[in-house]
């Protein structure tokens, strides 16, 4: 095949991947464009084989085995386990770049270009390596999810980087290859390591599609080492759609990308109010037994209901008597609409993914700005796990860390009935003033499960 | 050539950019795993890697970084479908 002809076929697999994306954008042809992506990362695959015969029998092999170990893995994910699988996956692209960048480096024959592109590539495939390693050790529970960051960090960090450029630099004119190599790995293996630990449960959102990011920027710059121009095309593209779920996550929650970088949390401030709290929660469960019953009844006699699940409902696994106290309540020609900060889970969408799982429909789920005009028209709204998100002192409240951030308007709602865990502040550690509002709220603490079988109780037995 | 590699970079990272935005919230986690496939596009580096040499090392670590790569593009891929299948599953019920 000649180069021309070469360019043109690399030209028509791009264009084919990102036809494959922009399907993706509707739930109707999403699973074509998925197949259509697939399908031509495959055929770039057979194309870059031809074109590169090696040791085909090998070759063969490696992809044979990695296609078993690809599919027997992911037929036995659970829906609630996505996050750390797409963090894993991540990491071993990340890891595969790494690699690619490492041999190229060695084997090259010195052009500046090659050198600083190959380390390159070992540097952010590296830290795509070691942060998403500890990003799904976290999602998973195997390590404590809670931010993990030392007094230094910052000064660590840009330490890190320092040692990060000089030895991408350094080679390039010649001086301390091998040195240079092994600082690189050891260096970007640490920090993607602290930075990954330094990021608690809640903004794990941002970290998945950073990283993400990270290994499509890896892959392109291993591309540019080896000179691949697909590679260097298709990992551009992912890394610009990384980017974006990075910065539409950090909007949505409020949180700058430099902070989580650097290791800024917010876990302190919740400490140091802790006993202001405490009475709080007295003062909310005099009122529970008080008036709540009036406000939990209204879900026998309510229409129109808007449920918002939230991080709660994804850890207690919810879902599934949210799709019996959904069939209930459909079933008794009651509105039943879903809404969904896009925050909500574990993973950007991953809440969607949660409640489709559980069979309900797709259309019933609405995103943010498509429902929060309805909360004043509804009947009564539903919080499922959902705190910081549902905050209208984020409205108003210029001091506190959400202020800005958008929320669903859940306060506006005639009657609220809060699934919540318990009353302390969400993440973000700002007092929730829904809570201590005087009438038309109802609060169910404890677990989520617990909390949703008690509706459908009271819903089933009209006596009690 | 490295000025092409640069801008094909460019190129493709803003054509991908402005895709994308227009992908909904709802479909955001799919899309991240179909892009997570897709980032195992490495494989292509990988292949070339394995024909650049007769090394034994490098033999070895392009076939470990090709069965890496290709692990998470049939991984993400088929885990994507799974998840998309979840969401059309439901259409078909409704139409019944």
């Amino acid at each position: 095949m000649s180069n021309f002809a070469y360019y043109i076929v690399c030209a028509a697999l791009t264009l084919i991947v990102l036809t494959g994306i922009y399907l993706m954008s509707k739930v109707k042809t999403a699973l074509f464009g998925n197949l259509l992506g697939a399908g031509a990362l495959m055929l770039a695959v057979a194309i870059t084989i031809i074109r590169n015969p090696g040791n085909l029998s090998i070759v063969l092999i490696c992809l044979l085995a990695a296609s078993i170990f690809g599919l027997i893995w992911s037929s036995k994910v659970k829906m609630i386990e996505m996050p750390e699988t797409v963090a894993l996956l991540n990491g071993i692209g990340g890891l595969a770049s790494a690699i690619i960048g490492g041999i190229e480096f060695l084997t090259c024959t010195g052009e500046a270009f090659s050198l600083a592109t190959a380390m390159l590539a070992v540097v952010i495939g590296t830290i795509t390596f070691t942060g998403s390693l500890i990003a799904a050790g976290k999602l998973s529970k195997k390590i404590d999810s809670a931010p993990r960051s030392f007094k230094g960090h910052l000064t660590v960090s840009i330490i890190l980087v320092s040692l990060m450029i000089l030895s991408i630099v350094f080679p390039t004119i010649g001086k301390f290859s091998y040195t240079a190599l092994f600082i690189g790995i050891v260096a970007s293996a640490i920090f993607g390591t602290l930075f990954a630990f330094a990021v608690g449960g809640a903004d794990m959102p941002i970290t998945i599609s950073l990283l993400n990011s990270l290994s499509g920027v890896a892959g392109s710059i291993a591309g540019m080492a080896v000179y691949n121009i697909l590679l260097v095309a298709i990992g551009g593209i992912v890394g610009a759609s990384g980017l974006l779920l990075t910065q539409i996550m950090c909007r949505s929650m409020n949180r700058s990308l430099a902070d989580i970088l650097l290791g800024k949390t917010t876990v302190s401030n919740s400490e140091s109010s802790v006993p202001e709290h405490v009475t709080k929660i007295e003062n909310s469960e005099k009122f529970d037994k008080n008036n709540s019953t009036e406000v939990l009844m209204t879900i026998r006699d309510a229409k129109n209901i808007i449920i918002v699940p939230g991080y709660g409902m994804a850890l207690s696994q919810a879902q599934f008597l949210i799709k019996e106290l959904y069939d209930v309540l459909t079933s008794s020609k009651v509105t039943v609409r879903f809404a969904i900060h896009p925050v909500a889970g574990r993973m950007p969408g991953h809440m969607n993914v949660l409640l489709c799982e559980a069979d309900i429909d797709y259309e019933d789920l609405y995103e943010l700005d498509d429902i929060n005009e309805d909360f004043e028209k509804c009947d009564l709204a539903i919080v499922i796990g959902a705190n910081d998100v549902i905050n209208p002192a984020a409205r108003d409240a210029t001091d506190t860390p959400i202020y800005g951030m958008p929320i669903l308007n859940v306060d506006l709602a005639k009657n609220i009935i809060i699934c919540n865990y318990d009353l302390k502040p969400g993440y973000a550690g700002v007092e929730n003033p829904i809570y201590s509002r005087p009438s038309g709220v109802s609060i169910l603490l404890g677990d989520a499960k617990e909390s949703i079988t008690k509706l459908i109780d009271i819903l089933k037995n009209p006596e009690s | 050539m490295e000025l092409l590699m640069v801008g094909v970079f460019l190129i493709s990272s803003i054509v991908g950019y402005l895709i994308i935005r227009k992908v909904p919230s709802l479909l955001h986690t799919p899309l991240m795993s179909g892009m997570n496939a897709l980032s195992g596009v490495t494989v292509l580096g990988a292949l070339v890697a394995t024909a650049t040499s007769s090394k034994p090392i490098v033999q070895i670590f392009s076939g470990l970084a090709v069965v890496l790569a290709f692990t998470n593009v049939v991984g993400g891929f088929s885990v994507t479908h799974r998840m998309l299948k979840m969401f059309v599953h439901k259409r078909g019920e409704e139409d019944k």
